[in-house]
């Protein structure tokens, strides 16, 4: 089976959601909508205070390069557009609106039957993606029609859908693997044309059978789509570490993925794609995986975006057993410290763990007993990453290649001492970025 | 002779020859790679304190040495921790330039009290970790995170976290004025301000450019930006910006009237004889303290 080869760990999958069917979540009575939902500059408000808007229409337009669209996802007034706190606490220009009815913006398809037939060509497929402000749903929420502008000396060899689900807890990619793989499929058709690969592959992991054979079986059905099984093991489902699972390419330090004829998208990327493309729907919505340990009522929702996270939880039911609320995964996603935040695009879980679970132990000195090293699917040194960090030595950081690190956490898991690995790495990154930038 | 005997003769005989061989060497080689030094530069690192700190904007105290002799001027090299600008003047033979002691000014006021907290911090104790995955445990996201990157930054054991409180403490007589503490604060919460005569100053203790509204919503000692202390001011010494007000230390002449008018209690002035008159007379207080500082001076 085939897998990333250095590296990785497996943490205790706690797919505990995973037999609950995404359900709508009701459309709250006031949504917050940020005007920066993706990787890149805030996007442009298009509306004002006391404009309708309605279900659908631009209200954040993507002027600069790396910046995505922003639609409303309700139809009402909108009632003030101010700074707002998100869930880390610090505000961000947002626009604010006041829900009347469920209006939808003329030229979208609000149906549910699947239309399968693709009419639009490469261009019209990477203007409609940045129309409708497509993101990669995977996390990192990175603008898509970015990726596929591919540099004109450049071919792509392999499309690949990133179905590994790695993350614990997280089971809206495995839900949508049953419920949505014909529409998965078309969209990743119309990826297909957009790219010009001529294969796509997608990879699931080895623990999601059921999800394999019901894509297979689809997949059939189109003969450029190979479903491939992955031995189960984060972090599978990382942009590097899927490319030298499914092509065994390995991408340069420092490069992006077309440098080896690669284009990885999420697999919920593919079903927003398929949305945009086949039913001009833009993305209004994301898919919420609400779980944890002690959590009774586990859920998957299709949440509107710019839904208040205490909203969701509330209608869970916080258990009283509850030490910290993540938003994304376990392993990459961050403690959320503010509940009165909103729901943005790719917010693809709300995790409640338990005070057990969250607490981290003591902290001792480093052993040498190199886990660390052993675990991380980058090939560093994150023990030394971890006291260059600490002592500032960012020059060091730099030469042991702490710009390759991939943030996925592998290192501080296994940690028997509890340090903080990944934490201080990610501070050294930050200072070592902001001094190779400097010197250019 | 016994062969052990002989043994140890060679051995001395031969380990003596080589010292002698080697001495040789090196007075030679001593001889034609003379390195030249001014021996002002250790002169001069000798009236410096030695700490390393950088706030010089050189590497060290030597590298700062260097640069002056080399530089064979004062202005724009000064020692800010100290150093005996005075004696390095006389050593160069040139004017030192009278400069006035700095001090690190801690312009945040959330302790536990004021700020209390809304969620609990546990992670890397790193100030600079801290300000990227969260705003604060009182939510403020101008104010002191408490995790002590200027502790760690200071080289004269002179900035500590106050226990009760959870922000740092700046132990006067040990601040330099370096600014190490300062260059590291990720929220920009420490401010190098003029040490003052006998460490009397007024300064605005917040950095939060929320409204007053927002602001105060986290913290009870938040500035709220209402202006008063600015019309207040009889030098121009304040001026608000961005729902924040900031008194200009150049301008500043510690009469106190601003501190007197702030509503929230945001401005701080610190090091002051208790005030002697009841508060029932607002107008005659500024007034005393205005001479208070003027009076020690010319007694020295």
């Amino acid at each position: 089976m085939k897998t990333f080869k250095i590296g990785g760990i497996h943490p205790e999958e706690n797919k505990l959601a995973k037999a609950n069917p995404v359900e709508l979540f009701p459309i709250p009575k006031q949504v917050t909508v940020f005007l920066t939902q993706h990787l890149g500059a805030p996007s442009v408000p298009q509306v004002q205070k006391g404009d309708k808007v309605k279900v659908g229409q631009l209200i954040g337009k993507a002027e600069a390069f790396i910046c995505a669209n922003v639609h409303s996802p309700v139809s009402g007034t909108v009632a003030k557009i101010e700074p707002v706190a998100d869930f880390l606490g610090y505000k961000k220009d947002a626009v604010v609106i006041d829900v009347e009815g469920d209006e939808w913006a003329e030229g979208i398809d609000t149906s549910t039957e699947l239309k399968k037939d693709i009419t639009l060509n490469k261009q019209e497929i990477i203007d409609r993606m940045k129309a409708c402000g497509i993101v990669g749903l995977g996390g990192a929420c990175f603008p898509t029609h970015v990726k596929y502008m591919v540099p004109p000396d450049k071919k792509v060899d392999y499309l690949l859908i990133n179905a590994a689900e790695c993350e614990p807890y997280i089971t809206v990619d495995y839900r949508m693997m049953l419920e949505r793989a014909d529409e998965v499929m078309v969209g990743i058709e119309a990826m297909l044309i957009a790219s010009g690969a001529p294969v796509a592959l997608i990879g699931v992991e080895a623990n999601k059978p059921d999800a394999i054979a019901h894509l297979t079986k689809v997949a059939a059905n189109y003969k450029n789509i190979q479903v491939v099984e992955l031995k189960t093991k984060y972090p599978q489902g990382a942009e590097k570490q899927l490319i030298k699972a499914l092509t065994n390419r390995n991408v340069p330090n420092g490069k992006l993925p077309i440098e080896v004829g690669c284009i990885v998208n999420n697999i919920a990327t593919a079903f927003a794609i398929y949305e945009a493309v086949q039913k001009n729907k833009p993305i209004i919505e994301t898919f919420t995986t609400v779980s944890g340990k002690a959590v009774e009522n586990l859920k998957n929702y299709r949440v509107r975006i710019g839904t208040c996270i205490n909203d969701i939880l509330n209608a869970v039911g916080i258990p009283e057993d509850t030490g910290k609320i993540i938003s994304g995964g376990p392993m990459m996603g961050k403690a959320i410290s503010n509940l009165t935040a909103f729901t943005v695009k790719g917010m693809s879980s709300l995790l409640l763990m338990t005070e057990k679970e969250s607490k981290r132990g003591e902290v001792y000195e480093c052993l040498r007993c190199g886990k660390c090293v052993h675990a991380c699917p980058m090939g560093l040194e994150p023990y030394m990453l971890h006291a260059f960090s600490e002592l500032q030595r960012y020059e060091d950081c730099e030469k042991y290649g702490i710009m390759n690190c991939i943030e996925c956490g592998s290192c501080s898991f296994g940690c028997p001492s509890n340090r903080p690995i990944l934490d201080m790495i990610r501070v050294g990154k930050n200072k070592t970025g902001a001094m190779i930038r400097a010197r250019k | 002779m016994t062969p052990t005997v002989t043994t140890i003769l060679y051995a001395a005989l031969i380990i003596g020859a080589i010292g002698m061989i080697a001495a040789v060497i090196l007075y030679f080689v001593s001889k034609a790679f003379k390195v030249i030094e001014d021996p002002r530069i250790d002169e001069v690192a000798e009236h410096l304190p030695g700490a390393n700190c950088g706030g010089c904007g050189f590497a060290g105290c030597r590298a700062l040495a260097e640069a002056i002799v080399k530089a064979n001027t004062l202005d724009g090299y000064k020692c800010p921790a100290g150093g005996d600008m005075k004696a390095i003047a006389a050593v160069m033979g040139l004017e030192a330039a009278e400069t006035e002691p700095m001090v690190a000014v801690v312009r945040c006021n959330g302790s536990c009290e004021n700020a209390p907290a809304k969620v609990k911090y546990d992670s890397a104790l790193s100030c600079q970790f801290a300000t990227s995955i969260y705003a604060g445990e009182s939510a403020c996201p101008f104010g002191c995170l408490g995790c002590g990157d200027c502790v760690k930054a200071c080289k004269f054991d002179a900035i500590h976290i106050d226990d009760t409180t959870g922000l740092p403490v700046v132990d006067e007589e040990k601040c330099v004025g370096c600014g190490a503490c300062a260059k590291t604060c990720p929220r920009k919460v420490i401010e190098i301000r003029l040490k003052g005569k006998l460490g009397r100053r007024v300064f605005v203790s917040c950095v939060n450019k929320e409204k007053g509204a927002a602001a105060r919503k986290n913290c009870s000692a938040a500035c709220i930006g209402c202006g008063k202390c600015a019309k207040a001011c009889p030098f121009e010494a304040i001026t608000v910006e961005n729902n924040l007000a900031y008194i200009d230390f150049t301008k500043c002449k510690s009469c106190r009237k601003c501190a007197g008018e702030c509503p929230i209690g945001a401005i701080h002035a610190v090091n002051f004889p208790p005030k002697k008159e009841a508060p029932a007379a607002p107008a005659e207080k500024p007034a005393a303290a205005a001479e208070a500082p003027s009076n020690p001076a010319s007694e020295q």
